[in-house]
């Protein structure tokens, strides 16, 4: 670490700008066909499964408590565990190969490397989020109609024109991002791919489990608003919202809070420890 | 092993026996620090993560009114318990008086009607039946009953016509027998009849009174000489689930029956010679208050009103034995990564090219690294199911909160399915790393095959039932039902959902389902491993 630091300086001037490290890393986010057919996938799942949701969902009585947009976006439960692989391995692959070591002795500051895998990542997930919600808003306004959420049950078809589903849209590709950017801090500081992943999905999907399981409303209440996937998700609702115990953008503020420490936390380790 | 292999190929007959096969693969599992760190982190979270939900559970009593001056915790009441041991509402209006010994009772039902709030809640105080809509329960029940006494939860066995479940006989809370189907009416009279000599008592039920059918004998354990019978009528809890953003709501309340008794004819010794009323009922029994039951005879017709219901408690996922074991989930997601890295790091480091070359038969590594590896889960996760079951109970109850009486049987078949169950994940995780070689995926694949579906389908609540059913029927995550302490009763209606706890197959079947998924994947693993270069 020391060593490498001080003698790469005068090399630094000449080409490891911002610009080409963030170069350096689309290059080996394209040219690897690993996160492409991934986050293909991701986009296809989302919507599929979105889709089966709102197949199923029907409303047959003269009231039911049904969120349209939370109903079409069911499949950022499953899309959300895939934006994670690609984030996690993006780093991980790296020490998987040896790679990072090259990485390194080109780029030797490594918050410069964090950042630019950041920036792509983010970039490819919020590429692929914004795909993977209109897809799923779509199918969800096709299906859902033709499944009694008509306007004679006070259901508006679904729009991006009114402002709670632009809100569930626009927060469900930053969720993403976000899942993106969490999976990334995690891997910086793990490295280990499996053992990266599987933090990264405990955090997400054990917390509303383990919460079910505590028989106290109140503790229920404080251990959602910390959960970075309930909380997070609270975006997608777009009725209702009283009965919940964060506004939506506090929720997804949640998540961003956890995505931030776990890049810090990787950054800070990436920095101290050799690679 | 080696002794009962009838042919042995030269190469193999040094080194390549399965039980050298499985300590060389012993040898590899325990000397990796992390997977045995992780080994050991998994069953520490399975208890911790369980000592930390009980810890924090305090009945709902007391939780639902946080603001009272009096906050510390007050036990909530446990329901009564029927002679099998089992939680039961026991709340009803009874007609009756002695029976010494032998002897019959037989009465005619021409009417079984009802109340209802659609509104959910019961009226004013007042006038707990103001605005209610007539309409009776599909197990609304009222009829003939002979019990050991008037204590709640104490043996009994009952004719009886119900809402829209025709004539049955039931016995004990958990017992229940079909007889004549279709409803009643001033048309349709139903005969009852129970007959009893010592502890053995005989429904019979007939449409004219003059042909009998005899529908169930119970025989119940200890009754003694003088019992209680009579008329009885009561009406379970009305409800209507409805689920919004992840959470299910109930809205209901209780009802009530009327029915009207004709007919009726005593055969034995019955030394009061009178009747009396009374309403039976608890503080944990969904019933109306016991102004508004009753009965009124006039010249041999008789109308009773009650409230209730006898039958087993439809208690949900609280109480249940498996809710101190929230930390499985963090032990299986442990277990999952184990089990993939298992495979991936020897390929990873090639060390992959030296394991085959020291033993060709490829099929036999992978067979000998999942023995390896369930062993191992299992062995971790029991140790830490046993001490996490009887544990969370302790401190469970030491809150207040009342704890399902599970038979012993069901108590070991929790702790052990739970074992197997995240012992076979691993095994999963192992071929699905085979497969696809890469650890994420296959990390992400085996979590998002098992704890995301019961996550969708128990947790969340986003998911329509028939989607939440789908999905605890054909997923890995079928196996939880091997947590499900608490039996669905058909005569109890209830909503049997994943969601509310019951799982759509049998304890064992859901386990199935997750072995069914591991073979097939070991199966494709084995067959790729034989085509595939290393």
């Amino acid at each position: 670490m020391s060593a490498s630091s001080v003698s790469p300086r005068t090399s630094q001037a000449w080409w490891a700008g911002p610009r080409d490290v963030l170069h350096a890393e689309w290059t080996k986010v394209r040219t690897v066909a690993g996160p492409g057919w991934l986050l293909i996938g991701a986009i296809t799942l989302m919507a599929a499964v979105g889709a089966i949701t709102a197949n199923a969902t029907g409303c047959t009585g003269r009231t039911c408590q049904i969120d349209p947009a939370k109903v079409s976006l069911t499949g950022i439960y499953l899309s959300q565990a895939i934006v994670a692989i690609v984030a996690v391995t993006s780093f991980s692959g790296e020490y998987s190969t040896g790679m990072i070591r090259l990485t390194l002795t080109a780029i030797p500051r490594r918050w410069q490397v964090l950042s630019a895998k950041a920036v792509v990542t983010g970039a490819a997930s919020l590429a692929a989020g914004l795909i993977a919600v209109a897809a799923s808003l779509l199918v969800g306004r096709l299906l859902l109609y033709g499944h009694g959420l008509t306007p004679a049950h006070g259901y508006e078809a679904l729009s991006l024109g009114t402002t709670a589903v632009l809100r569930a849209a626009a927060g469900s590709v930053l969720y993403l991002v976000l899942i993106a950017l969490l999976g990334l801090g995690v891997a910086a500081a793990v490295r280990d791919s499996a053992a990266s992943i599987g933090i990264v999905l405990g955090l997400l999907y054990l917390f509303p489990i383990v919460t079910s399981f505590v028989g106290n409303h109140d503790w229920q209440r404080h251990m959602n608003q910390i959960s970075p996937m309930t909380a997070g998700l609270y975006i997608t609702a777009t009725t209702n919202l009283r009965s919940l115990p964060l506004t939506p953008w506090q929720g997804l503020g949640v998540l961003a809070a956890w995505a931030a420490g776990a890049l810090l936390a990787g950054g800070v380790l990436l920095r101290l420890r050799d690679a | 092993m080696s002794v009962l292999t009838p042919y042995r190929s030269e190469m193999s007959s040094h080194g390549d026996g399965f039980a050298q096969l499985l300590r060389a693969e012993w040898t590899k599992f325990r000397s990796v620090r992390g997977w045995v760190i992780g080994t050991v982190v998994g069953g520490l979270l399975i208890v911790g993560l369980g000592v930390l939900t009980s810890s924090n559970s305090v009945c709902s009593m007391a939780a639902a009114s946080p603001h009272s001056p009096n906050p510390k915790p007050q036990a909530c009441p446990a329901p009564a318990t029927g002679p099998g041991g089992e939680w039961v509402s026991d709340s009803y209006y009874f007609v009756r008086q002695q029976l010494a010994g032998t002897g019959s009772l037989t009465a005619r039902v021409t009417s079984l009607t009802g109340l209802y709030s659609n509104r959910g809640g019961i009226g004013n105080g007042r006038n707990p039946l103001a605005g209610m809509t007539p309409g009776v329960q599909p197990w609304s029940k009222a009829g003939i009953i002979i019990r050991a006494s008037t204590t709640r939860g104490s043996a009994y066995a009952a004719m009886m016509v119900t809402g829209s479940h025709g004539v049955r006989m039931q016995w004990n809370f958990t017992h229940d027998r079909a007889g004549i189907a279709g409803k009643v009416s001033a048309k349709t009279p139903r005969w009852l009849r129970l007959a009893r000599t010592g502890e053995v008592i005989r429904g019979y039920d007939s449409a004219d009174g003059r042909h009998w059918t005899l529908v169930g004998t119970a025989t119940l354990a200890g009754l003694r000489t003088n019992v209680q019978a009579g008329l009885f009528a009561a009406s379970p809890g009305y409800t209507v689930t409805a689920t919004s953003i992840g959470t299910a709501s109930a809205v209901g309340g209780p009802t009530l029956a009327t029915a009207a008794f004709d007919r009726l004819s005593l055969q034995g010794t019955w030394p009061a010679g009178r009747w009396i009323g009374q309403d039976i009922q608890g503080r944990t029994d969904n019933a109306l208050p016991a102004s508004v039951q009753g009965f009124n005879e006039d010249a041999g017709r008789f109308k009773v009103s009650g409230s209730g219901d006898i039958a087993p408690a439809n208690s949900d996922a609280a109480g249940q034995a498996s809710r101190t074991l929230g930390g499985a989930f963090a032990g299986l997601i442990a277990a999952v990564v184990i089990g993939v890295m298992f495979i991936t790091a020897e390929y990873r480091r090639g060390m992959i090219r030296t394991t085959f070359t020291a033993s060709p038969r490829r099929g036999r590594v992978l067979a000998a690294k999942a023995v390896v590896l369930a062993g191992v889960t299992f062995v971790a996760s029991l140790i830490a199911a046993a001490i996490t079951i009887p544990l969370g109970d302790h401190l469970l109850r030491g809150n207040g909160n009342p704890i399902f009486p599970l038979p012993t049987l069901t108590l070991l078949r929790i702790a052990v399915g739970t074992a197997a169950l995240l012992a076979v994940a691993a095994v999963l995780a192992l071929a699905v790393g085979t497969l696809l070689r890469r650890s994420a995926a296959a990390v992400t694949a085996v979590i998002a095959g098992i704890v995301l579906p019961y996550l969708l389908a128990v947790i969340t609540g986003v998911l329509p039932v028939s989607a939440e059913e789908w999905l605890t029927r054909v997923t890995p995550a079928a196996a939880f039902a091997i947590q499900q302490g608490m039996p669905a009763y058909p005569q109890v209606e209830a909503t049997y959902t994943p969601g509310t706890g019951y799982f759509p197959l049998a304890p064992w079947a859901g386990f199935a389902v997750l072995c069914a998924w591991a073979a097939a994947f070991l199966a494709l693993a084995a067959i790729r491993l034989h085509r595939r270069d290393v």
